[in-house]
């Protein structure tokens, strides 16, 4: 498997890789995909006032491509607000990253893991992201 | 040292020096199973993709249309068992020169179903075109006829004969183990002509023994001999013979780049060698056809090919008295009866087949010791008479 | 200094040992007659080494040289042995019985005879990789007329029991083919006391050369075969085609070395496997696959839990090491040998085989312990189900978000 320059500096070099406490005020988590899949991405943010996403955090047990697509979306999400980060798309990750079209499903875990954070912190701060 | 003159190129041939170079780092440090992942195995397959690019190129074929076998034997057993695999039985021509490796397997069609039709020659050797014009309309679904003979080293139209085949819409292949380096060989022209397959070899162009190929149009379906793995695209499994696959590249690209300066300095040769031999009274086979520019197939009426070329080889020259393979057995050569040669004089028959190295003095030296040996003979022929 | 990547994969294939390309060499070039040509010197040359190989290789193996048949390599021969031996013998019974364990070479043969009307049955193995005497000798039917055992398994190295196999297909009338392309030079193999019929064998898992191999044809009590290859009669009819001599000079010479070096080679190389998997054993949840002591030495096949198998092999590109048989490896399939073995299929992906071999260095597994330490930590560091395990959660009870 011939892998970009961009996946292999992401996966020599991941960034933001650990975690928050889970219950940390602002902090929401995304855990998406299976074992049994091969790929299991855990995506956490912080967010501040005003919805703005100050941090981010992962932690992925996955191929390179799954390994640099989360690394690259923690670095993506920050400062960009909640309903921001919504609109990264997997495509986009995609072409940073120039996966080859059997790792496409790398950068659509990481969208997913997105909106399985946002969810998370929508769940818990309801009315304030509402708001 | 007292080394043999070599004029059996037919037979075999030794590995060009620059084969061998090319050959020697994937017996040590560039080892690796062209299947394995890591940069051993990588280095290997790209070494393997580059000497196909290379047969390929030498023979005007794509490099997708190659695959690569352990031998010509297995590279035309598997064209014609694989082809006939994909197919119902129906008829089969094959021409009755054909080395044992094209006739043996279609022996065994015949006894799975196939119709088997011999193509007939002429006395020159070649395939008569009318009898085989003839034979298609049998509406055989395949062919097989060699590009030239490893005997008498006549070549035939294969481009007028795939070209009668094409009304009848068999698969025609053509067993050129003996013509690629020798004669100009280009696959896409064929192709055009309506040849679908064609098989090469590695040991009789200056390459090593251990690697072959099965040049194919990719529209002709094949089931595979061996299975297991699925290398070359399914067709042929089992580990890459990675040193042999490259000396096999490079010996085709060298012998295509030689082959109009070789064909010159043999055919020189041969034509001393033959004008010697007439002058001893010999017959010579397949003179009246187009033939390799290397061969010459003769017969000393009165004297025993296998006798005559056991007195050879005491006097330092090789030579053959039949096709290698086939030459434990004592029937004299199929190729010279289906000719009309009568037993008598087919069992005289002696093949010199001269290569690159050649040189005129052996070929002189050859004359003479011939000579010698007929006085010899002759007298023990004449006294024990 | 040590080359990288390390050579840590001696079951894909073995380099050719430099006193067996000396002797090869010769036959390229000065020595390089057709063994088939009966005319002349350079023929006889050829075929006189030819026939001094075939003893080497029937020396290693306590055969006779009349029982062992060239071929392109182990692959050809296990073609020839299971479809030359089912077609020759179906007028007797038409049922073969196998392992899911097997090598493609078998398996992919296998289900070729499936396709001529032969029924096949693949029997499961062991959890440690080994065959259950038992169940095999209950899988045996009046219609059975072959079956196939490797002697050893290329991704795991355990070594099934030949001789009690062997006793089994004797007493039923059952013939015995055995791949035991990873077997020569590894362990003794004597086919005056084993009750195998066929035995394939290659050479360059043993320092030989590739496209040469060979198979054992048993001629007391004879065992007969329809050939698969057709032409100038080579090899008594078993299998035409010219005879590529330094290749077969380069298998003779290897057998050769393997039965004389093979003693003291294979205790050197149990050393190094042994701190090898030492050197690992305080990484935690690192499993071996397959029996540790009914295996060959040169083997350790281990898996590394809550590592994903294709970063495990980003990690590692400086061993040449193979997550599964070379020959599967182009596809991301979880070894299907490991599976057979009930492995669950993360295992199976985060699986590393190490095989040793003759150049294998103490500093070389020293390199790959210390390499393995250092990235190993770093992708279960990265890895939420490291996390998860080590928070005291069981992973079977989370409820994946399906994908």
């Amino acid at each position: 498997m011939a892998y970009s320059v961009k996946v292999l500096d992401h996966y020599e070099n991941p960034r933001n890789v650990g975690s928050f406490a889970k219950d940390d005020e602002g902090v929401a988590t995304g855990m998406v995909g299976a074992p049994a899949c091969g790929d299991v991405m855990k995506l956490q943010i912080k967010v501040g006032k005003g919805g703005v996403i100050e941090d981010a955090k992962f932690k992925t047990y996955g191929c390179g491509s799954a390994i640099a697509s989360s690394s690259l979306v923690t670095e993506w999400v920050k400062g960009k607000t909640i309903e921001q980060a919504l609109d990264i798309k997997n495509t986009q990750i995609a072409d940073e990253l120039a996966l080859p079209p059997v790792k496409i499903h790398c950068s659509i875990l990481a969208e997913d893991a997105i909106k399985a954070a946002v969810a998370d912190y929508r769940k818990r701060h309801g009315e304030a992201a509402a708001g | 040292m007292f080394a043999p003159v070599y004029f059996d190129h037919n037979a075999t041939t030794p590995v060009e020096p620059a084969v061998l170079e090319a050959m020697l780092p994937y017996f040590s440090v560039q080892f690796g199973n062209a299947s394995s992942r890591h940069e051993y195995g990588r280095a290997a397959r790209r070494a393997i993709d580059e000497a196909r690019g290379k047969v390929a190129a030498a023979v005007g074929a794509q490099a997708n249309e190659v695959i690569f076998t352990s031998c010509g034997s297995e590279a035309n057993n598997l064209f014609l068992k694989g082809a006939a695999a994909c197919l119902r039985p129906g008829a089969l021509v094959v021409s009755a020169l054909e080395h044992p490796c094209v006739l043996r397997p279609a022996e065994q069609l015949a006894r799975r179903g196939w119709t088997l039709h011999r193509a007939s020659v002429d006395a020159a050797g070649r395939v008569d075109a009318a009898a085989f014009a003839e034979l298609m309309r049998a509406r055989p679904k395949l062919v097989s006829v060699m590009l030239a003979n490893n005997e008498t080293g006549v070549v035939q139209d294969v481009e007028a004969l795939a070209a009668a085949a094409r009304s009848a819409q068999a698969w025609f292949h053509t067993d050129a183990v003996q013509a690629v380096g020798k004669l100009p060989v280009d696959f896409r022209r064929l192709n055009a002509a309506g040849v679908h397959a064609l098989t090469l070899s590695g040991h009789k162009l200056g390459g090593p023994k251990g690697a072959a190929a099965l040049v194919l149009d990719k529209r002709v379906e094949l089931e595979s001999l061996i299975a297991g793995g699925g290398h070359e695209r399914g067709l042929r499994s089992g580990t890459e013979n990675v040193a042999a696959i490259v000396g096999l590249g490079v010996a085709c690209t060298l012998a295509a780049e030689r082959q109009a300066a070789y064909a010159r300095h043999v055919a020189n040769l041969r034509q001393r060698l033959e004008s010697g031999l007439l002058a001893l009274g010999a017959t010579v086979f397949g003179v009246a056809a187009a033939r390799l520019p290397n061969t010459v197939y003769f017969a000393l009426p009165e004297l025993d090919g296998e006798t005559l070329v056991g007195q050879l080889d005491r006097a330092g020259y090789a030579a053959a008295s039949g096709a290698a393979c086939s030459s434990a057995s004592p029937e004299p050569s199929h190729v010279l009866r289906a000719m009309g040669v009568s037993p008598e004089l087919a069992r005289a028959a002696v093949r010199a087949s001269l290569g690159a190295t050649s040189t005129a003095e052996q070929v002189d030296g050859f004359l003479s010791a011939l000579h010698a040996t007929l006085a010899r003979l002759r007298r023990l022929t004449a006294m024990s008479g | 200094m040590l080359r990288l990547p390390i050579y840590l994969d001696y079951s894909a294939t073995t380099p050719v040992d430099p006193r067996v390309a000396a002797q090869m060499m010769p036959y390229l070039v000065e020595k390089f007659g057709n063994p088939a040509s009966r005319s002349h010197s350079f023929g006889w040359e050829a075929e006189a080494a030819v026939e001094t190989a075939r003893e080497e290789v029937a020396r290693l193996v306590n055969a006779d040289a009349k029982e062992i048949v060239w071929t392109s390599g182990a692959t050809e021969s296990n073609n020839l042995a299971l479809k030359g031996a089912a077609q020759f013998y179906a007028g007797k019974g038409k049922h073969i019985v196998t392992l899911k364990t097997e090598h493609k070479a078998v398996l992919d043969t296998c289900r070729e005879l499936e396709r001529q009307g032969f029924s096949v049955s693949y029997l499961d193995v062991r959890e440690d990789g080994l065959l259950d005497l038992a169940a095999f000798a209950a899988a045996l039917r009046p219609d059975t007329i072959l079956a196939s055992v490797m002697f050893v398994n290329n991704e795991i190295g355990v070594i099934q029991p030949i001789a009690e196999i062997g006793e089994i297909c004797r007493a039923r009338g059952v013939l015995l083919h055995v791949d035991a392309a990873q077997a020569t030079g590894k362990l003794p193999i004597d086919l005056a006391q084993l009750h195998v019929d066929l035995m394939s064998f290659s050479a360059h898992k043993t320092y030989g050369p590739k496209g040469i191999g060979a198979l054992y044809v048993r001629r007391k009590p004879r065992v007969r075969l329809a050939a698969q290859m057709h032409g100038g009669g080579h090899e008594r009819g078993f299998r035409s085609g010219t005879l590529p001599t330094h290749q077969i000079v380069g298998m003779g010479e290897a057998f050769r070395l393997a039965r004389l070096e093979m003693g003291s080679e294979n205790e050197r190389i149990r050393m190094l496997r042994d701190r090898l998997l030492a050197g690992l054993s305080d990484i935690e949840h690192v499993y071996v696959n397959g029996d540790l002591e009914q295996r060959v030495p040169h083997n350790l096949n281990l898996s590394f839990a809550y590592v994903e198998g294709e970063s495990l092999l980003m990690a590692v590109k400086d061993l040449a090491v193979s997550s599964g048989s070379a020959c599967t490896s182009a596809s991301l399939e979880p070894s299907y040998v490991l599976r057979a073995l009930g492995r669950e299929d993360e295992l199976a992906h985060s699986s590393i085989r190490f095989t040793l071999g003759r150049f294998t260095t103490e500093e070389e597994v020293d390199y790959a312990i210390n390499l393995l330490h250092a990235k190993i930590g770093k992708l279960r560091e990265l890895s939420p189900l490291w996390e998860m395990v080590q928070e005291g959660i069981d992973l079977n009870t989370v409820q994946w978000a399906a994908h």
